[in-house]
């Protein structure tokens, strides 16, 4: 896109939204911001475009990162900008498109199951406090990227990242990461 | 036009409510730290891996805290000087969270970090953070609202892995049963400062920006008692001296972990990247 034209005043949400749509994950580089769910809204305003963007983990280091490409991206386009981080509602693994789920299988990674209605831990009284730890633990079948087989087991509740788990496939025994649902 | 007893009074809710915000913060801030020594010194590489991913979680819940703190108290404060420029009596955090990673009466050697400390912690206070967070998820405040329910996300995966490293080493062999015993013996009685009354905690609850933390004691004693059991572990005595860390008053640990932990942001007051 011609620099000047993007910047003149024919300038729409729906080209931000396309000037955005090359950004990457910097840690997951196969998937697009747009695909994580993590560009939230675009807002046109008097004096330029606010970005909403959400994170996805407290600590994820990549978000400085998301913030400073949103910015070079649409600097280079002429367009001032600014970026504004929201968290509420949380960010949650079912905002990932049905795509980037697969670009992740693709990728070596499985995707998160949907997140299950959220179990309130301190329902009432006694007896279900332990709810809280057990859904996580009831078994969840998380088929391997590679072979396709579910007989697989976790090796480690945290992986490279803090949104991901450690697998290996007992079929094919490759190990893999898988995307926690969050 | 408030008078003058009105006007002591909203300033007091206001003070109130960051020191609430900032004993979150701490809380967040001092274990991250604390967790964080175990990163390139785990006992296997998938736990050192765990650490610093539960490290990165508690010490991202902590920035949004006083980047929130900051805002409200409107002085110019930023979340690096309150974590980097406040000293230890300013610390709010309880004084569980600022020991060192060893049993009892070993002093601070860092040769003497037990791994079995550190899983008893994590569970007994991600437990508390657990029920908490998702308390607070009903806040008047808006933003500690937002910030409870992305933390009430990340504490669940924390309790899971202090839950099932609990049960491994409780119901493991004689020696992960009998350290971890230990570690329990150790920690439990301080965890009786979860439960004590703090003036800002009591204005907070009153004005539906926090909880009472008594509010989730049933349920915590439940799920500990559970766990502990299947575990194979005893419950031991929490009785004893009360700590005081969330009223400033810490243990001498806390100022060696502030020390080398604020050092670098002191001698570069300022500094960026």
């Amino acid at each position: 896109m011609n620099h000047a034209a993007a910047s003149a005043a024919a300038l729409t949400p729906e080209a931000v939204w396309a000037a955005l749509d090359g950004l990457c994950d910097p840690e997951i580089p196969v998937v697009t911001l747009q695909e994580m769910g993590i560009l939230r809204a675009v807002h046109l305003r008097p004096d330029g475009v606010e970005v909403v963007i959400t994170p996805t983990y407290s600590g994820c280091p990549a978000m400085e990162h998301i913030h400073d490409d949103i910015l070079s991206t649409l600097r280079a386009l002429g367009v001032q900008a600014q970026v504004t981080t929201q968290l509420a509602p949380a960010w949650t693994t079912d905002w990932m498109t049905p795509v980037a789920r697969d670009k992740l299988r693709a990728y070596g990674i499985a995707p998160p199951a949907p997140c299950a209605s959220p179990t309130p831990a301190s329902q009432g009284q006694s007896g279900i406090v332990m709810q809280f730890a057990r859904p996580l633990r009831a078994r969840e079948v998380v088929a391997c990227p590679r072979c396709h087989s579910d007989n697989t087991t976790e090796t480690s509740h945290f992986g490279s990242t803090a949104c991901k788990a450690l697998y290996k496939c007992l079929a094919c025994m490759e190990p893999f990461d898988h995307f926690k649902p969050y | 036009m408030q008078s003058a007893p009105l006007a002591h009074l909203a300033h007091l809710a206001h003070s109130a409510h960051i020191d609430y915000l900032l004993h979150l913060a701490d809380n967040a801030l001092v274990l991250g730290q604390r967790n964080a020594e175990w990163c390139g010194h785990g006992p296997i590489l998938e736990e050192d891996i765990a650490l610093s991913n539960i490290s990165l979680d508690l010490i991202g819940q902590a920035r949004l805290l006083y980047q929130h703190a900051a805002t409200l108290k409107g002085d110019g404060s930023t979340e690096d000087r309150l974590a980097y420029f406040r000293d230890a009596p300013e610390f709010r955090n309880y004084t569980l969270l600022e020991l060192p990673h060893t049993q009892a009466l070993v002093g601070y050697a860092v040769d003497n970090r037990d791994y079995a400390v550190t899983i008893a912690r994590n569970f007994l206070f991600s437990a508390l953070m657990a029920l908490l967070w998702e308390q607070l998820q009903q806040s008047t405040d808006a933003q500690l609202a937002a910030i409870a329910a992305k933390s009430l996300k990340e504490v669940r995966y924390h309790l899971r892995h202090a839950h099932d490293w609990l049960l491994r080493l409780g119901d493991g062999t004689d020696a992960s049963h009998q350290r971890t015993q230990a570690a329990l013996d150790h920690l439990l009685p301080y965890t009786q400062e979860f439960w004590t009354d703090s003036a800002f905690e009591t204005q907070v609850a009153q004005q539906g920006v926090g909880v009472a933390v008594t509010r989730v004691k049933h349920d915590w004693e439940t799920l500990v008692n559970n766990t502990l059991a299947e575990a194979t572990l005893q419950r031991p005595s929490s009785a004893g001296f009360v700590t005081t860390g969330k009223l400033g008053v810490h243990s001498e640990h806390l100022t060696f972990l502030l020390g080398e932990m604020q050092s670098l942001a002191r001698a570069h007051p300022e500094g960026v990247w």
